[in-house]
């Protein structure tokens, strides 16, 4: 068993050198539990002794085989966190959070971010803060799944991000529910929430309470991508009805086809911008009286 | 437009309410559109007044001031447009250095808007009144059975004096029908699709037969209801010859009831039925559908409730969205006039039976048993 743990040790020892320097907290932990091997006390001690060194090839009983630790040596590089989550504290406070590490390490360099933090300095404060804003403890699996990021964010930007969104006279409960549904809220700089805001509100022709409204119901606009909502300004800015009376027009037709991809596609904006005689003939092509009746079945 | 479009405006009309628009707003829609159709058009002329103004006499050397009279328009009713298209209107003659400011008529001169002209050319025929104000600034617009929110369909309006008319309507006690859409194997809390998920059931067992059982059922005993609230004794002849050609009405507040009901289709899940009804509101219909989903040992819900006739409007002198303004409306209103005129009359007419059979007194005494049966037979339903 001796020499057995020997050859484990040095196998492990070199492992260790050839590894790379990317899983330093993994290095440490696995250090921690090995002893270290001393290869000059063993020496001595094997000649105070006088028995000689125990090859491999020596038979072992049966108990003494049983008594081996011999699990599988860490692999240096790999594509799953599996590999490391039982020598991970941090990898299994996050488990136990809710997070889904599989989803996660999926992410380029997500991996590494993770084991490289360390549960008491970093997480610790950022997940009292979270709470502290309002956010479930059964909630904040799926939130830090999404955006393990926020992590690595300062504590004080995250703090005077909030307090930015509270100067804009949103509610603490209103915060926290746009922090649920958009997680990379706060992740972004005032500045850029700043100009989200404002865009939005002179786009639309909202008022600030409107503005705040729709935030608060669909805080994805302030973190998703500008474009399509820049295609489509017009649509925005028509009343619900029509949109909604053309568009369930063209479905019961057939002809709702919004996918510039395949053919027979209709831009939203010819959906809105057109009159309805024009629309009726071009797009639907269908009568004005067709409309008309069509519109009194709904 | 002045007076002459709002004396055609007197009278009921019908439009089509679409689904998810409260029926407030719908009205003061109508009312906004009807104002804008009839502050529209040309304004009269102003109006002049004699003023006795202060001035040097033309012609004459002498520097004295005496009162001459003269004829200038007045600026009560004094329109914009027409002192911006017409900017040679002065309103009051240069005088020279002495001008009686007419204080008690107005007391500032109307300025004019920068850009006023063009934006009157955008947003014609309005004009602005910038002394008194538009000519007409309310309208009264009386709505008559409501439909909730998520209802659609026929809403009858009246204005003006055709205000009185909806009551009378009211009081004939007209039936409505309604298209009724369920679905089946869900249940809500407030019947509709968009509540509270309470259960979930199977279908399957569900078929045509079983449904119109069902509904014949409901409107079985609705009938019952029908003949209770009427207050007729049904033993009367009279009251045996209304049963016959449906004509029984109640006399006053009853719940809902529901005259007629049959399934129009049947595609499970979804199912559609027709309902000729009074007294009703649209969640009554709602929890209706939910009730028949539970007779038929699973559950239902209702997707839409849509009104197609309200007393003698049907579908088509409903008026769209598009509709809603000033001539589509007084044409509306005058074309239902002699149909609204011949039904409300027929309705409150004293009952038919008392006077269509003057001559047969009690029948049954003298026919006997034969009557009796018949009698029986009707009272059994």
């Amino acid at each position: 068993m001796w020499s057995g743990c020997q050859s484990a040790n040095s196998g492990r020892q070199e492992s260790n050198s050839a590894r790379s320097t990317l899983l330093p907290s993994v290095n440490e932990q696995s250090q921690k539990t090995q002893k270290t091997p001393n290869f000059d006390s063993e020496l001595s001690l094997e000649g105070l002794d006088d028995l000689p060194p125990l090859s491999p090839l020596q038979p072992v009983s049966e108990e003494e085989a049983v008594q081996i630790i011999a699990a599988p040596p860490l692999p240096p590089v790999s594509f799953t966190l599996r590999d490391y989550v039982d020598h991970s504290e941090t990898l299994q406070n996050l488990v136990l959070l809710g997070l889904d590490l599989s989803k996660i390490e999926k992410q380029p360099d997500a991996a590494n971010l993770l084991l490289r933090l360390d549960f008491e300095k970093d997480i610790k404060q950022i997940l009292l803060f979270l709470k502290d804003l309002g956010i479930e403890d059964n909630q904040l699996g799926t939130f830090l799944t999404k955006n393990y990021a926020i992590f690595s964010e300062d504590l004080e930007n995250l703090k005077t991000r909030v307090a930015y969104l509270q100067s804009k006279n949103f509610s603490k409960a209103d915060i926290a529910q746009m922090v649920r549904k958009a997680p990379f809220l706060l992740s972004f700089s005032v500045e850029r929430l700043d100009n989200r805001l404002g865009f939005f509100q002179k786009e639309l022709q909202l008022t600030v309470k409107k503005t705040r409204d729709l935030v608060v119901r669909l805080p994805r606009l302030l973190t998703g991508s500008l474009e399509p909502v820049k295609e489509n300004m017009k649509i925005f800015n028509t009343r619900l009805f029509k949109v909604k009376e053309r568009h369930l027009f063209l479905t019961y037709l057939g002809r709702a086809q919004y996918d510039p991809a395949k053919p027979n596609y209709i831009s939203l904006d010819k959906l809105v911008s057109m009159p309805d005689e024009i629309f009726c003939e071009e797009i639907a092509k269908a009568s004005v009286r067709d409309f008309e009746k069509f519109l009194k079945t709904l | 437009m002045g007076p002459g479009g709002l004396a055609r405006l007197h009278g009921l009309f019908a439009a089509y309410k679409p689904p998810g628009l409260k029926w407030k707003h719908l009205r003061d829609t109508v009312e906004l559109q009807l104002l804008k159709g009839l502050n529209a058009g040309k304004p009269p002329a102003p109006e002049q007044r004699v003023r006795f103004l202060l001035g040097p006499v033309e012609g004459s050397e002498e520097k004295e001031l005496t009162l001459t009279a003269a004829s200038v328009p007045t600026l009560t009713d004094h329109p914009l447009d027409s002192m911006v298209r017409n900017p040679r209107v002065q309103p009051a003659p240069a005088l020279g250095s002495v001008r009686l400011h007419p204080w008690n008529e107005v007391t500032t001169w109307p300025r004019p808007i920068l850009g006023a002209a063009s934006f009157i050319e955008e947003r014609d025929p309005v004009c602005f009144f910038p002394v008194c104000g538009p000519t007409f600034t309310s309208l009264k617009v009386g709505v008559g059975h409501r439909l909730d929110a998520q209802a659609s369909g026929v809403l009858v309006l009246g204005v003006g004096r055709g205000r009185r008319l909806l009551t009378d309507m009211y009081n004939a006690h007209l039936t409505k029908d309604y298209t009724v859409r369920g679905l089946l194997g869900k249940a809500t809390d407030d019947f509709c699709e968009d509540g509270r998920l309470v259960e979930k059931t199977t279908y399957d067992h569900v078929t045509r037969e079983k449904l119109d059982r069902i509904l014949a059922l409901i409107q079985g005993s609705h009938q019952k209801a029908l003949v209770m609230y009427s207050s007729l004794d049904l033993q009367t002849q009279e009251a045996y010859e209304m049963a016959v050609r449906g004509l029984i009405r109640p006399t006053d507040k009853s719940p809902m009831l529901i005259t007629g009901i049959r399934c129009l289709h049947f595609a499970p899940p979804e199912f559609l039925l027709e309902v000729q009804c009074m007294h009703e509101t649209q969640k009554q219909l709602r929890r209706l559908v939910h009730e028949i989903g539970l007779e038929l040992k699973t559950t239902a819900l209702c997707s839409q409730v849509r009104r197609t006739r309200d007393g003698f409007f049907t579908l088509d002198d409903a008026l769209l969205r598009t509709q809603w303004d000033l001539h589509s409306i007084q044409d509306a209103i005058q074309a239902a006039a002699p149909r609204v005129a011949a039904e409300l009359e027929k309705s409150l007419r004293p009952e038919p039976g008392t006077q269509q059979l003057p001559g047969l007194g009690r029948p049954w005494d003298s026919k006997g048993p034969s009557s009796g049966l018949g009698l029986e037979s009707c009272a059994g339903h």
